[in-house]
Order: C-alpha cells, then sequence, then structure tokens
C-alpha cells in the first residue's frame, strides 16, 4: 500500500431516520481503492453493497443519510461537499454504471443526445466536438455501425447494446473512479461476460479505478484485483482475490465461498450458510454474523470485531487459519 | 401511422353517427317542428305544405339520413327564433368562444406547468404547501362564483376591467378577434382566467404527481449520477417525461373548456357559442341546440384524434410502432 489510494472510505456509516428512530444500515465501512484498481464487492442481497457506492456518488436521499465518516477522492475529502460541487464532480471524476439497462436510459432522448450533453456539462468543448467524441466511445464500446446508431432512440436497442451504451455515458468525461452496481445481473448469461469483459478493459486502457458490485464470484475472480466481502453493513474480509477466495479467513466468507459450484473445487457437495441475513434494526450485538455461525464464542455475542489494515483482512475473533483449508 | 390514422377516423365517424342520432331524436320529437315554426294563425294547408317541405312525411330512416347528409354540409336548418341559418349564426359565434377556451388552454399551462413543476422539486417549502392548499381551493370554487368576485373587485370597485361583452373586435376575413384591440384584450382577462382557474389546478396536479414519480425512476437516477445540472434533471429528463399525459389532458379538456364556456360565457355575457346555447334553450330553438351539440362533439372528436397523433409525434416509440403498423408493446 505504498501508493496513495484514489477512493478512501473511512468509517462511513448510513442510517436511514424512520419513525422509530435511526436505522443503521452501514456501519463503520472502510476500504481504499487505488488508481487502475478494480475493487470486487459482494455480499448478499441487502448486505449494502449498493448503499455504499450510493454514497461514494454522494447520492444518498432522504431519509438516509450519512452520519459518520469520511470518503476521499484523491486526497479530497468529498463526503461533505456542497450540493453543486459534488454534482460537477459526479460524472466528471466518478462514473456509475447501474444494474438495469432498460430503466437507465431517457426513453425519449436519442442516446446520442444523452451522451453529448453529458460531455458538454463536464468538458470545455464544442457540440461538434462533443458528438465527434460520443460516436468514438460509442465505437469504443463496441455499437457496430455507431454513426446510425448514435441518433437511435434506446428502445431501438437490445439490453446488451443499451448496457454498452450506459458505460459509454459513465466513461464520456474519463472518470478516475467507477462505480459500477451490479453492470450485468439484468443482462441474458451470454451477453454477461462480453460486458464484463468490456469493463475491465476500459477500465484497464483508461486507468480508472473501479468498485465493482456483483453477485457472481466468477466475475470477481476474472476481474478484479481485490474482493470486499460485505454482511449486514459492514465488511466482513478485504483483501486480494487469489487469496480471499482460496483461503478465506471469515467463516462467512468460507461459506459464501463453499456455496458457489465451482469446476476448480473437488469436493462437489455444495454448502449453503444456515439462516438468513439480519435485517436493519435488528442486528445483534458483537460479530453480526454470530447466529449463524458454528465458531462463534461469547466473545463473538458481545465485542464487534474489527478489521485490520493487513492487505488481507477478515472481521472476526476467530479467523480460519491455513489449516482449516487442508 | 395511416393505417393508426385510419382506425382512428373510423371510431371518430362512429362517435359522431351516434350524436347525430341524438340530436336528431331531439330535433324531430322534441316538440313537433312544424308548430314550432309556424304561428298558430297558419291554416292545415300550410301547414301540410311545410310538413312535405321538410320531408316529415318521409320514413324515418330517410329523414335520418337527409338530416346527417345536410349536417355534413353544415346545413342545420333555420333557427326558429330569428329565421337566420343557424350555421352561420353558430359561425359568427365561434370565434369568441374559440378565443376564450384558447386563451384559458394557454393560461392553464403557461402557469400549471411551472407551479407543478416547483411544487414537486421543492415539495418541502412553505410556498409549495401553500401553492398545493390553494390548488384545493381553486377546484371546489365553482367558476361562476369566481366570475362573479372577479367583476365585484375588478370590474365595481377598481373599475380596471369591463364587466361584460367582448370589446371592441377586428373582422379579419370571416373571423372575427378581439385580441388585436386593446379593449378586446382587457375584456378578455376576467372570462379567461375564469374558464382557467380549475384548468390551472388540474395541469399544476398532473405535473407535479407526474414530477414525483418520474423523479423516482431509475434514468433520473442515472442523469443526476452523471453529473447533470439540475436544470437539465427537472426540464429536460423529468418535465419532458411528463409532458405527454399533459398534452392529453390539456386536448382533452379544450372540450370540457368549450363545454363550460357556456357558464363563464352566460357570467360575462360574452357573445359565444355557449352564450348562444343558452339563449336557444330559453326560446326553445331546436335546430340551433341540435347544432351546437353537434358542432361541440365534432370539437371533441376532432380534439381526441389531434391528442392521439400528438402522442405519436412525442413518443418515439409509438411513432415506429405506428408507422409499422404493428402493436408490438415496446
Ligand atoms: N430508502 C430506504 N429506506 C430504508 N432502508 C433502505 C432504503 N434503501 C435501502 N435500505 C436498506 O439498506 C440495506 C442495504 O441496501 P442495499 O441496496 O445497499 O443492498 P445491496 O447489498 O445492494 O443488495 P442487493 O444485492 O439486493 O442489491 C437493505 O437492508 C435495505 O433494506
Ligand atoms: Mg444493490
Amino acid at each position: 500500500m505504498t501508493e496513495t489510494p484514489l477512493l478512501s472510505v473511512r468509517d462511513l456509516k448510513l442510517v436511514f431516520d424512520g419513525r422509530k428512530g435511526p436505522l443503521t444500515a452501514l456501519d463503520g465501512v472502510s476500504f481504499d481503492i487505488r488508481p487502475g484498481e478494480i475493487l470486487g464487492v459482494v455480499g448478499e442481497s441487502g448486505a449494502g453493497k449498493s448503499l455504499t457506492g450510493t454514497a461514494v456518488i454522494g447520492l444518498v436521499d432522504p431519509p438516509g443519510r450519512i452520519a459518520g465518516g469520511s470518503i476521499h477522492l484523491a486526497g479530497q475529502r468529498i463526503d461533505n461537499l456542497p450540493a453543486e460541487a459534488m454534482r460537477a464532480l459526479r460524472g466528471r471524476r466518478i462514473g456509475a454504471i447501474f444494474q438495469d439497462p432498460l430503466t437507465s436510459l431517457h426513453p425519449l432522448l436519442k442516446v446520442g443526445d444523452q451522451i453529448v450533453e453529458t460531455i458538454l456539462t463536464h468538458l470545455p468543448v464544442s457540440r461538434t466536438e462533443a458528438r465527434a467524441r460520443a460516436l468514438d466511445l460509442l465505437e469504443q464500446v463496441g455499437i457496430p455501425a455507431a454513426s446510425t446508431r448514435i441518433d437511435h432512440y434506446p428502445h431501438q436497442f437490445s439490453g446488451g447494446m443499451r448496457q454498452r451504451v450506459v458505460i459509454a455515458l459513465a466513461l464520456c468525461a474519463e472518470p478516475d473512479l467507477i462505480i459500477a452496481d451490479e453492470p450485468t445481473t439484468a443482462l441474458d448469461v451470454s451477453i454477461q461476460a462480453q460486458i464484463t469483459s468490456l469493463i475491465k478493459r476500459l477500465c484497464r486502457e483508461k486507468g480508472a479505478a473501479t468498485m465493482l458490485v456483483t453477485h457472481d464470484m466468477g466475475v470477481i475472480a476474472e476481474t478484479a484485483d481485490r474482493v470486499a466481502v460485505m454482511y449486514a453493513g459492514r465488511i466482513a474480509e478485504i483483501g486480494p482475490v487469489a487469496e480471499v477466495t482460496r483461503r478465506p479467513r471469515h467463516p462467512y466468507t468460507a461459506g459464501l465461498m463453499a456455496s458457489i459450484p465451482s469446476v476448480l473445487r473437488r469436493n462437489a457437495t455444495l454448502q449453503q450458510i444456515d439462516g438468513a441475513m439480519p435485517r436493519l434494526g435488528a442486528i445483534p450485538p458483537g460479530c453480526s454474523f454470530n447466529p449463524r455461525c458454528a465458531r462463534a464464542t461469547e466473545l463473538c455475542r458481545t465485542l464487534q470485531p474489527t478489521l485490520g489494515l493487513q492487505a488481507h483482512e477478515a472481521a472476526c475473533h476467530h479467523p480460519l487459519v491455513e489449516a482449516d483449508h487442508g | 401511422m395511416l393505417f393508426f390514422i385510419a382506425k382512428r377516423l373510423v371510431n371518430a365517424a362512429g362517435v359522431m353517427l351516434t350524436v347525430a342520432l341524438i340530436a336528431f331524436i331531439i330535433f324531430r320529437f322534441v316538440g313537433d317542428p312544424v308548430e314550432l315554426m309556424l304561428n298558430e294563425q297558419a291554416s292545415q294547408a300550410q301547414r301540410d305544405e311545410l310538413r312535405q317541405r321538410l320531408g316529415l312525411n318521409n320514413n324515418m330512416l330517410v329523414q335520418f339520413a337527409t338530416f346527417v347528409a345536410n349536417a355534413a354540409r353544415g346545413d342545420f336548418g333555420i333557427s326558429y327564433r330569428n329565421q337566420q341559418e343557424v350555421f352561420t349564426l353558430i359561425a359568427e359565434r365561434f370565434p369568441a368562444t374559440f378565443e376564450l377556451v384558447l386563451m384559458a388552454t394557454f393560461l392553464s399551462l403557461a402557469i400549471g406547468i411551472p407551479l407543478g413543476v416547483y411544487t414537486a422539486i421543492r415539495r418541502d417549502t412553505v410556498l409549495a404547501r401553500l401553492l398545493e392548499f390553494i390548488s384545493v381551493l381553486g377546484v371546489s370554487l365553482p367558476s361562476f362564483a369566481l366570475g362573479i368576485l372577479l367583476i365585484l373587485l375588478f370590474s365595481v370597485t377598481l373599475q380596471w376591467l369591463p364587466a361584460f361583452g367582448r370589446g371592441e373586435v377586428v373582422q379579419i376575413g370571416g373571423w372575427s378577434t378581439g385580441l388585436l384591440t386593446p379593449s378586446g384584450r382587457l375584456a378578455l382577462i376576467m372570462p379567461s382566467v375564469t374558464l382557467s382557474l380549475f384548468q390551472i389546478t388540474l395541469v399544476m396536479r398532473l405535473v407535479r404527481a407526474e414530477m414525483l414519480e418520474t423523479m423516482r425512476t431509475e434514468f433520473i437516477r442515472f442523469a443526476r449520477a452523471r453529473g447533470l445540472t439540475d436544470r437539465a434533471v427537472h426540464f429536460r429528463y423529468a418535465l419532458r417525461n411528463c409532458l405527454m399525459p399533459v398534452i392529453t389532458v390539456t386536448g382533452l379538456q379544450i372540450g370540457n373548456l368549450i363545454a363550460f364556456a357556456l357558464v363563464t360565457e352566460t357570467v360575462f355575457q360574452w357573445p359565444g357559442m355557449g352564450l348562444l346555447f343558452v339563449q336557444a334553450v330559453t326560446f326553445v330553438d331546436i335546430p340551433v341546440m341540435a347544432a351546437y351539440l353537434m358542432m361541440v362533439s365534432f370539437i371533441f372528436v376532432t380534439l381526441n384524434l389531434a391528442v392521439d397523433l400528438a402522442y405519436a409525434y412525442v413518443d418515439p416509440r409509438l411513432r415506429e410502432d405506428a408507422v409499422a403498423g404493428t402493436a408490438n408493446g415496446r
């Protein structure tokens, strides 16, 4: 960790102000992404992956609010910026790709116009230059016959093609950081791999740091440099992909890995983790995973484990060690 | 597109025929036309002669066909009251109503849309809440009451605006317009405000609801995530998405405005079709009533058609389906 991180999230706490008081949705989330690095984020539905991304791009809407911690982008604190400054940052320095390409684009505007408008918002170029750039981008993301497609409406594209347009939109001002929230979940399996490798290639080419949220450990293994495993609003484990997948330390991660079918794994039996992730407001004291954990002790039920500062860390009082991986 | 238009035209013709039937029944059976047209002293021979000339002895179907054919040519017969051609009578009054309704529609959009956008995007401000409250009042205040209040304030007390009439009008071709003279424009203010009040609140609440709905969509979130300015997000992205329902409702409401203009025209003695109709009713002037009914229906039907076409123009998805003549949903 010699390089300064591009994105640095520290002790991020996000709450929803409800009628029965605040509900903590993110609790002490900390991670870094270095320039050009791809951080995968995995975890069960409701673990807080999307919220983390939303907090980074500064789009947490009431009743949600950031209640603590900090977010730094290239050394500059961005979580408390005035709205207008944050807006100028979004799209320019942080690009976002959302899950559903069918609903991400404005249905009544030509895709080219949507790209041109975004470019003109952020870069000091003329309309003609912006259009040339939009065309170039559409070609880069692999849209065939881009020069005619640029004047088409979103409904004239297939889902996969629309996601390519969404990627072009996210990249059009050359951001340093890309937040991709399940960019392939809504797509056909046959297209998922194409989109994933497109994102990976473009991030590498442009040197953009990326936070890639996904449910697919296969995608993580192929694409990401490091991975963060989230559970109930906290990071359970974070580390280099190879380390975390082969030698998980947190029992939750180990369970997650065991529940994934893999051609590489010899023991063919799929396992699943018993129980369900607690709802917000019903998160147990201590380690939030303790009710489902075979290794849990009294300590786990009282004291919340924390993450250290090493490259590979697990928030666990009784992490799995080398011997456990046989 | 041609197929689409043809289908809508057939529908429209069906509606018009139904209305014609109703108008015909009123014309033919509400009182005896012969009795209403001739005076008490007319002889039986005169009566029979008129009956023959009007074709009232023919088979009902033939009579209806003749009625429809005449109506299609704009021939609605002679007014019982002043023996003028009904069509000319209505045509003379049409510009007054048209200008009133046009102005009211313009006001409802020009005021209703900005208010709707404001109350949606600044919905927690005191002003937005106040506007919503006022809009509820606006709906429940009957337009004649507002008209009378306005007359009391601006004509009787302040004496700024005329209490009745259209002011000075200018003839351009067959069209009499009040828009070109200062007194004509002044006279238009209170009637159009009265007529549009309900419409303003309707547009405002429609735009507000649509805006709130649209602001929750993914494409707005994505637009914000790309750092587009609030202005672009609110007006170019969100409002654009709301325009279709606004077009529909406004287009369809023009018909209602023409109908409601009847009340406004009566309050302000505005010499339009509505006032003509009210006068016709008091004199049991059946041909004028039947013609008014058909004219207003014709306007309704035409507007419906125009709204459908406007829809196809605004939404590229519909445009394409319509061009291809298919209906494959997306
Ligand atoms: N507006 C809201 N009000 C209250 N709770 C919310 C709101 N939005 C999200 N949450 C809660 O925050 C938690 C985290 O949500 P988030 O969308 O980040 O999950 P996720 O990890 O992205 O899940 P998924 O894999 O399903 O996308 C969930 O428990 C969710 O119920
Ligand atoms: Mg999510």
